[in-house]
């Protein structure tokens, strides 16, 4: 976090409010898209929008950095009754990124839309798009458990309506089943939310934590726990309830795979990291049962499952959206050894999935214009007629499998790190033996790209130039970030000690 | 049974509930999926008001006990409990779930409504809206495009 | 910037920017060609440079980068990779000025990203000769096994494309899956992957522990392939010949050893080597490999088979010395040495062979050397030296690393040594001789390249051969250059 510590750039004022400015920058900006006169004037609204964003996201970082906790009270009223804005390191952390993601997707739709969207749609799209984002950020952002409910459904309900506006039909059952799934995930854990409230009689995620710490346990909060970590499961597609996830990132419109696999099961994820830790903590028995002997062999199951199924996907976007969910399985692994190791190595893994898959399906979607299909067949050659927008997709493939100098490297070491320092040594083979499965498909794709004799000479071409900028921008962190890593180390070390997880050594 | 009784109101909750999954899973019908849905969060927002609702009391608006009103209302109550449960002699509901479970029902609404036009869409997409007969159109027609 | 940091940067960037230069050139054959020796010459000098400086104790260093605490990419050079960078840097210019006669004889496509591939390749080999820890090694190794895929995969058939599967399958798998974990683990433990004099992890791990992480680390490092990772080199074979002989009997599977013998120098050290129990048994696994290497080798007719299982046997002695550490360590750097330079001879000999007239099978050679004189007098100098007969280089290193094994106690090893060194005999001199002799009934194979053997792939020939020789005289300065790496350990 020390990184941010100096970042004084915006006017006292705006840092003040940079809290509730950070949701409601993208909202006005999501109305604003709605109502511009033009596509192109709803694109630069969409850029503008969440570089505000991202400047907020870095002012709270620095008082974050600074303070430790940014607390905003909602009109003045203090928590029991008002709802309040409760930011640590860990929000800040996906505020970042949730926001930085969010820049380059916005620059990358620009020209994607135009092949994408059809005429007419596209400055809702934008405008969807958004709203999207103001719900993720509000997620980050919130200290009030139902809260995070309304935002996760913000956020979610532009996501469905979005993915399914794609020219792909197959993307419309695709969303309706995201939908429902995602649906019944957010009722879960409204269901838990009101267990918890009725233990607890209040909402706040900071006076429920403390509340449960004298309660005990009762059946009351034990069911609270399991709707709200089904819930969350469904939404963060942990396997094995992530049937909705391949469909939907495979054949949505581009933008949308490009800042969903980067961001939505993201958020999810540090919803649950937030109940598991700080709202529960896993002192509490039901909790660190849970971790040990359920959380921590499904991730292992996902990692080395979905892995295996990737390699068996002949369609490109449904390779990369079952790698997705073995990532998750990976992060899923991290988190459930509930040490500060090991919650920081998979909150920095998180960090470089959504670089990674962001730039990933950035490459592919840059080739729209040029590829209509979508089968890794399709791809054969490409790398010689596109050979910059396919470079950029082969760093993102080498750090997706975990090739040295990446970043996605540098997070697999501290998760290994992590496993043998927990005395997990099956988790270290279940890392080695799917990062084995990751190199596997990663090589397929890349042979197909690069090696086989093009289909046909005449869809040449490289992604706009539009396109490239951003592609570059994330390969080229994923490649700064392998180099050197203090950055999101740092962050995900003072996340998880925002988590209440001290480093070994430290103080308790 | 006496718990049962004093409870009924959640095993409704709990029924509706389990009759919304089932019809949103047993289905391949996806209008009748979106029902199932409904119901589904609708017995969430039972589940709420039941959990905000204080034996007696009356909506969270300022009511002075010496008012007719409020006479009434405890005509009803035992002194006891009034004193145990009440704000400035009057019994009120907690208004909190019932608050939250607007916001609830807003959502769920707006689910509802972005799930029956991807519905709208997929019927004009395939031309039908069983996932049965969508997932077979999938597999055999070749153009993937809409 | 210090003197030392800017020759480990060039010798660094240097194959990395040749690489760029190609890609750039393309086309412009002859442009193309001259910069790839070019940079081959000039990297020899820097590699020079640097083992004189390594000599006189002036060892240079530099850390390019800070990944994560106590994780450094680090570079300290150090008497062996002086060694592996002088060797493979000479070899490399050598290896260029065969490939031009080469592939232009055979009319191979994708020349340039053949010596792109190449350039890269060697990029890989210098940072494995200079890492300054277990993990800037890992890296490179990789860099290494990534850049030959290609040229695995050159002729971009069905069989090709098979082979570079498993040759990616094995060595990448292999790194993954044990390599990884155990230098990870190595971290976990010591706080750091440095190698240093005498042993990183002297008083940090106990014997069970260094020996898991030895057998990890062992067959990790597939490249040194020992049985039953080495099932890649005769699969890697489908390659054009510049890429076996370059590749295949110096750059690859030599970092293979190398890694093997830098651990045991630096990380093990020689009593964690000696007092774990997983040692034996890997010894008398390499023991087996020596002696069942050479047998499968007889049993090849096809030339680079029987050349690969060759040197598959070969490795196994040089990982026999880095299992026993010690004083062996620097029989088997001279090993290291030796052999490739014999058996980059072999291969440029059977290239040659090969692009001249078609022949690939060692029975149908007899009489073919009565029309190749030269060649087929470089391939005997070369079996010689790889049989490990006076006065070759070969000998000093068979003898060393035989003494060796005695001394430690391990004669099975010795022995198993001695029985493959007799068995080379009957599988590499046949060659050669029969070549040498008056053809038999029918006319040995006409040439089916006009003129003979191509002019500029003979020079190579001439020179390694030389250097067999050379080597017969320098091995007591090797051995002396090399003093330190066993001083340090006892």
């Amino acid at each position: 976090m020390n990184a941010f510590i100096d970042f004084y750039a915006a006017p006292p004022g705006l840092t003040a409010h940079a809290a509730p400015l950070l949701v409601i920058g993208p909202l006005i900006a999501a109305c604003a898209a709605a109502l511009s006169p033009s596509t192109r004037s709803a694109w630069m609204i969409s850029v503008g929008g969440t570089i505000f964003a991202f400047w907020m996201a870095l002012c709270l970082a620095g008082e974050v950095a600074r303070n430790g906790v940014v607390n905003y009270y909602m009109g003045g009223f203090a928590p029991p009754l008002g709802i309040a804005f409760r930011i640590d390191a860990l929000g800040v952390m996906f505020a970042l990124l949730i926001s930085g993601i969010g820049v380059m997707a916005a620059l990358f739709s620009g020209h994607t839309l135009e092949a994408e969207i059809m005429k007419g749609k596209r400055r809702l799209y934008q405008s969807g798009f958004l709203l999207c984002v103001a719900g993720l950020l509000g997620l980050s952002a919130t200290g009030d458990a139902f809260n995070a409910f309304v935002f996760l459904e913000v956020s979610s309900i532009g996501t469905y309506a979005l993915i399914g506006v794609g020219v792909d039909r197959r993307a419309l059952p695709a969303a309706f089943n995201y939908l429902v799934m995602g649906t019944i995930g957010a009722t879960f854990f409204v269901i838990g939310v009101g267990f918890l409230y009725a233990a607890t009689g209040t909402l706040n995620m900071a006076d429920m934590s403390g509340r449960l710490a004298t309660l005990g346990d009762s059946r009351v909060v034990e069911a609270g726990f399991a709707f709200i970590v089904i819930g969350l499961g469904l939404k963060a597609a942990m396997f094995p309830l992530h049937g909705w996830l391949p469909a939907a990132y495979a054949y949505a419109p581009s933008l949308m795979g490009v800042f969903l696999s980067a961001t939505a099961t993201k958020a999810a994820l540090y919803l649950m990291a937030r109940f598991l830790f700080t709202v529960f903590g896993p002192h509490l028995d039901f909790v660190g049962l849970f971790l040990t002997w359920v959380m921590a062999p499904v991730a292992g199951a996902a990692a080395i499952i979905c892995s295996a199924q990737a390699i068996f996907q002949t369609d490109i976007r449904r390779i990369l959206a079952f790698s997705s969910v073995a990532q998750v399985g990976y992060i899923m692994l991290g988190v459930s050894m509930a040490s500060a190791e090991g919650v920081s190595a998979g909150l920095f893994h998180l960090f470089n999935q959504a670089l990674i898959k962001s730039a990933l399906f950035m490459a592919l979607g840059g080739l729209a214009f040029n590829i209509k299909a979508t089968k890794l067949s399709d791809f054969s050659g490409v790398g010689r007629t596109a050979p910059w927008t396919m470079t950029a997709f082969a760093i993102g493939t080498f750090s997706l499998a975990g090739v040295p100098l990446t970043a996605g490297f540098l997070s697999k070491w501290r998760l290994i790190e992590a496993a043998f320092a927990a005395h997990w040594l099956w988790a270290v083979g279940v890392i080695a033996v799917s990062s084995l499965l990751g190199l596997i498909y990663a090589g397929r794709m890349l042979e197909t790209i690069f090696f086989r004799a093009p289909v046909s000479e005449e869809r040449a071409g490289e992604a706009r130039f539009g396109v490239l900028v951003p592609l570059w921008i994330l390969a080229a962190a994923s490649v700064w970030y392998g180099l050197d890593a203090s950055l999101p180390v740092d962050l995900s070390t003072a996340a998880a000690q925002a988590l209440g997880l001290a480093p070994a050594g430290a103080a308790p | 049974m006496s718990f049962l009784l004093g409870h009924f109101n959640y095993l409704i909750v709990v029924f509706l509930m389990m009759g919304g999954l089932w019809i949103t899973f047993s289905s391949r019908n996806y209008i009748k999926r979106m029902i199932g849905l409904a119901l589904f969060q609708t017995s969430v927002g039972l589940f709420y008001i039941s959990l905000g609702k204080v034996a007696g009391g009356t909506a969270a608006i300022v009511l002075d006990k010496t008012s007719k009103a409020g006479e009434a209302l405890n005509a009803h109550l035992s002194p006891d409990y009034v004193a145990r449960a009440g704000v400035d002699g009057v019994v009120y509901s907690n208004p909190l779930p019932h608050v939250l479970i607007l916001t609830a029902i807003v959502v769920g609404v707006a689910t509802l409504a972005v799930g029956l036009a991807i519905a709208v869409r997929v019927r004009e997409a395939y031309g039908t809206v069983e996932a049965g007969e969508i997932a077979e159109l999938d597999r055999t027609e070749a153009g993937p495009r809409a | 910037m210090s003197t030392g940091e800017t020759l480990i940067l060039a010798t660094l960037l240097l194959p990395l920017f040749t690489a760029g230069v190609i890609r750039a050139i393309g086309r412009a054959e002859d442009v193309r060609d001259t910069i790839t020796l070019l940079a081959g010459i000039a990297l020899a000098i820097l590699c020079a440079a640097m083992l004189v400086r390594t000599g006189e104790g002036d060892a240079p260093s530099l850390v390019l980068a800070h990944p994560l605490p106590g994780l450094d990419i680090a570079f300290k050079l150090e008497p062996l990779g002086a060694l592996f960078a002088l060797m493979s840097s000479t070899l490399w210019a050598v290896n260029s000025l065969y490939s031009f006669g080469y592939m232009r004889a055979k009319r191979e496509t994708n020349q340039t990203r053949f010596y792109m591939c190449f350039a890269l390749a060697m990029a890989g080999v210098m940072g494995v000769a200079m890492a300054g820890n277990l993990f800037t090694m890992f890296i490179f190794y990789e860099v290494l096994t990534f850049a030959t895929y290609p040229l695995v995969a050159h002729k971009g058939d069905a069989a090709a494309r098979r082979a570079g599967r498993i040759y990616l399958g094995i060595l990448a798998g292999a790194s993954v899956l044990l390599l990884l974990p155990a230098i990870i683990i190595i971290y976990v433990l010591a706080g750091s992957t440095d190698f240093v004099a005498g042993g990183l992890l002297v008083d940090k791990a106990g014997p069970a522990t260094a020996g898991l992480l030895l057998a990890l680390i062992v067959f990790g490092a597939a490249k040194a392939a020992l049985f039953p990772v080495h099932a890649w080199l005769p699969n890697a074979m489908v390659a054009p010949a510049p890429v076996s002989a370059m590749l295949h009997a110096v750059a690859v599977v030599k970092a293979g050893v190398f890694v093997l013998l830098k651990v045991s120098g630096y990380i093990f050290g020689a009593d964690l080597m000696h007092a774990n129990p997983v040692t034996q048994w890997l010894l008398w696994l390499a023991a087996a490999t020596i002696v069942i290497a050479s047998l499968v080798a007889m049993t090849k007719d096809e030339i680079k088979a029987r050349l690969a299982w060759s040197t598959i046997g070969q490795l196994a002695y040089i990982t026999s010395a880095a299992l026993i550490g010690g004083a062996a360590l620097t029989a088997g750097g001279l090993g290291m040495v030796t052999h490739a330079v014999g058996k980059i001879t072999l291969f440029f000999g059977a290239g040659v062979i090969f692009a001249a007239t078609g022949v690939s099978r060692v029975s149908e050679m007899r009489g073919l050397g009565r029309r190749m004189p030269l060649t087929f007098g470089a391939f005997l100098v070369g079996s010689l030296s790889v049989i490990g007969l006076p006065p070759f280089g070969g000998m000093w290193s068979k003898f060393l690393l035989i003494t060796n094994a005695f001394d430690a106690g391990q004669p099975w090893t010795a022995w198993a040594m001695i029985a493959s060194s007799i068995l080379s005999t009957m599988y590499l001199m046949p060659i050669a001789v029969y070549g040498l002799l008056p053809p038999t009934g029918t006319q040995p194979a006409a040439f089916t390249l006009p003129g003979g053997a191509p002019r500029l792939s003979l020079t190579p020939i001439a020179i390694t051969a030389t250097l067999c020789l050379v080597l017969f005289f320098l091995a007591g300065p090797i051995v002396a250059f090399l003093g330190p790496l066993a001083g340090g350990a006892r």
